[in-house]
């Protein structure tokens, strides 16, 4: 078979592809289920419907992206095929969807699927299946876990090692702080409140008060009062969009100016920062990984320019100012960088083994510096993030791109 | 008549509409659907048999709310929180204790059943709008009780909690999802035969009286607090079993599996199968697994959207559900005997 490649590729009249191919058809072409030599068949699972929706703008965001590599003759000549179910982010629905996507619709991996609970659900059929559950779209840091679960990846800077930046940069600058921390009672608030807690080690003792609050309390008022009553001078804000809106209009209006720690998922300032009013959030500190659309500084950025033209042609009616379509945007050049460097072997061992050799890889649409790196035994592709404080009407970025590795 | 009588009333005119003989199939047609429920799996992939596996389990919740509603006239939008307290009782179990899958089910059962007695007392002042809502709070509060942090230890929090799943027995040569539907199958046979029995029993009947006319019931001699309460005992038992098979089936519970939404696909399905007709539960249940997927691959921006029309078309065109199409059906082939 290689022989007759190399012949084929030497009479044709395409020389440059001949040129191309030398490599790939050094070795033999192998395929797994979902794979052949047109098509590459991809499963996803987002919540279009129920409580988390919002976030089914990633899945539209990778849709319109693929629609745009096969537009430009796909990957080494294979067109993606991009199948992606709606779970309504309810794990026994995740675990239907799952199963449809890997048995009735014979996908080859199954790409970014969404929030925590879901891909718990999945994860161990993933694996017993052998699988690839490849750039899970959760922060939790249990994903970065090759040695039980060779068949899941993670993708972003998880919770932990993000806390963990935060505790370090208190301990270095404020090492008198008296620590009050707001969370969100679920997966995500604990596994932040966790690393924050790790990062602090034997001076955890400076949390002087936790609080907690639910995901259905329609405001979380209540708790900045007594958090300010408690006399806390640095405010570590774990909570979701909504209510860091909430939570940064609040401390303006009662007057409480601690040091103000925000969770980057938060940091949005279309979602977050401008309805609070940029007055009541200056000086607050955060990390990023990724350009903030919205920020004015990326305005002529090349990686911003390249992002807005793939918006007008393929998916105009995406909102500019939401995150969610430069995480999406991002995360699909990931997986075309790993489906390319797989070449003609598209078995599943192989897009796991290939997914875990990235190295220094740079997609469009992350901050200068931060760089996509695996190994067998990182499964954490991204795993810096730089502190940033707003001024004025935009994060500034500040200090060296910090990186910290957690395994779950 | 205060208003939420009239709500009740107007529940019962529906449910009045049929004889309450026809509350099952035929003998004949109960042999041929269970003839096809035995064969069908030996031919299909094994995501196939999941879906069935799911659709006997959401049956059986459904067939749960049937007989407290269909059967002894009270409402109840809180089912989820029985089906969690059954899923949970497995997965910790299972998973913490190390007892048999299916011993967990009968464990499951007893435990449901007496939270749903328990609940039924007080709730016995409550009747139409009123208990729907309290059973409404029930069910909003479970994902959060789950979530304590003193009980996390054993359920896992909102990480929730893995469930192993069981292989065949004995050796016997059948994939994990075959063996999990027979077993499911023969479990829901068992209750599906049992409630049956149930609702044409001296119990049913009080039950269907207490639904009917609870003044007169009581003036006839049936003691309205007890079978009130049992009506909820049995149908959380039921659906505490359901519950127990879902997590085996999914090998995942986790509070955000429980949430208000499940209540509410329950007692879509009950409506859409038809109030008080125990084989409509399976229908229901087919509804609230599939026309969600069919309404996703007709629009996926806007399912719900589609989702709700299906819905209304079902409700505008066969107010009483499958049990309607059915009988529908049956005059039809009778007709056609005729000529």
């Amino acid at each position: 078979m290689p022989a007759m490649h190399v012949r084929l590729g030497a009479f044709s009249a395409a020389l440059v592809l001949a040129a191309t191919l030398s490599t790939a058809a050094s070795a033999q072409k192998k395929y797994d289920t979902g794979a052949s030599d047109t098509e590459i068949k991809i499963g996803n699972i987002m919540p279009y419907s129920g409580p988390a929706s919002a976030y089914g703008v990633i899945g539209k965001t990778e849709e319109a992206y693929f629609r745009k590599i096969n537009a430009e003759g796909g990957i080494n000549g294979r067109k993606i095929n991009f199948v992606s179910y709606d779970d309504a982010y309810s794990p026994p629905k995740t675990v239907e969807q799952a199963r449809k996507l890997v048995e009735s619709d014979e996908v080859l991996l199954i790409f970014n699927s969404l929030g925590t609970p879901p891909n718990s659900a999945i994860q161990k059929y993933m694996n017993q299946k052998k699988v690839p559950q490849l750039f899970v779209a959760t922060g939790a840091t249990k994903w970065n876990d090759p040695k039980d679960f060779p068949w899941t990846m993670g993708w972003q800077p998880n919770y932990q090692s993000e806390s963990q930046i935060y505790a370090k940069y208190i301990l270095k600058n404020h090492p008198d702080a008296k620590i009050g921390v707001l969370y969100q009672n679920d997966d995500y608030g604990k596994d932040y409140l966790k690393g924050f807690k790790d990062g602090l080690g034997s001076k955890a003792s400076m949390i002087i008060i936790e609080d907690s609050y639910e995901v259905s309390e329609p405001t979380i008022d209540s708790h900045i009062v007594r958090l300010k009553s408690s006399g806390a001078d640095v405010f570590f804000n774990i909570t979701t969009p909504k209510f860091a809106a909430q939570a940064i209009k609040k401390n303006a209006e009662i007057g409480w100016k601690p040091l103000h720690f925000l969770n980057n998922v938060s940091a949005s300032i279309g979602s977050v920062i401008k309805p609070a009013g940029f007055e009541n959030a200056q000086d607050i500190i955060s990390s990023q990984y990724f350009k903030d659309p919205t920020d004015p500084q990326w305005k002529d950025d090349p990686a911003m320019k390249a992002w807005n033209e793939f918006l007008d042609k393929y998916y105009p009616e995406a909102n500019r100012a939401d995150a969610s379509v430069m995480y999406g945007f991002i995360v699909s050049q990931g997986l075309v960088q790993v489906l390319k460097a797989c070449g003609d072997d598209l078995t599943r061992a192989n897009v796991m083994k290939q997914a875990a050799s990235i190295k220094d890889f740079e997609p469009a649409g992350l901050l200068p510096g931060v760089k996509v790196n695996t190994s067998p035994t990182d499964f954490a592709p991204i795993s810096q993030l730089q502190l940033i404080r707003f001024k004025g009407e935009a994060w500034e970025r500040f200090g060296d791109v910090l990186s910290s590795d957690v395994g779950g | 008549m205060s208003a939420a009588e009239e709500v009740v009333a107007e529940g019962h005119e529906a449910v009045e509409a049929v004889p309450k003989r026809a509350m099952t199939l035929g003998t004949g047609t109960s042999l041929l659907v269970l003839a096809a429920l035995l064969i069908v799996p030996m031919f299909v992939k094994n995501f196939i048999i999941f879906q069935m596996t799911m659709l006997l389990i959401y049956g059986l919740a459904v067939l749960a709310l049937n007989i407290l509603t269909g059967g002894s006239g009270q409402f109840s939008l809180g089912q989820s929180a029985f089906y969690a307290v059954g899923a949970y009782t497995s997965a910790v179990l299972m998973e913490h204790a190390n007892i048999n899958y299916a011993l967990t089910i009968p464990i499951s059962a007893a435990i449901c059943f007496a939270f749903g007695y328990l609940f039924g007392k007080p709730a016995l002042r409550l009747s139409g709008v009123y208990l729907a809502l309290a059973t409404f709070a029930l069910a909003t509060a479970m994902p959060q009780l789950l979530k304590l942090n003193f009980l996390e230890h054993w359920t896992g929090g909102v990480q929730g909690l893995v469930v192993t799943k069981p292989d065949a027995p004995f050796g016997l040569p059948m994939s994990q999802d075959m063996w999990l539907y027979y077993f499911t199958l023969v479990v829901t046979v068992a209750i599906y035969i049992f409630s049956v029995n149930l609702l044409r029993s001296r119990s049913g009947r009080a039950f269907m009286a207490i639904r009917d006319n609870e003044i007169a019931a009581s003036s006839m001699g049936v003691n309205v607090s007890l079978y009130k309460t049992l009506a909820f005992g049995v149908s959380a038992g039921i659906t505490g079993v359901a519950g127990s098979l879902g997590a085996i089936a999914v090998q995942f519970v986790a509070p955000d599996s429980y949430t208000i939404t499940l209540a509410i696909s329950l007692f879509l399905g009950m409506v859409v199968g038809g109030v008080g007709w125990l084989p409509g539960s399976f229908v229901g249940a087919a509804f609230i697994i599939f026309v969600p997927n069919m309404a996703e691959s007709i629009s996926k921006g806007l399912s719900g959207a589609v989702f709700g029309v299906l819905l209304f078309l079902v409700i505008y065109l066969v107010p009483h559900g499958a049990r309607q199409v059915a009988i529908l059906g049956q005059q039809l082939i009778g007709k056609l005997r005729k000529n």
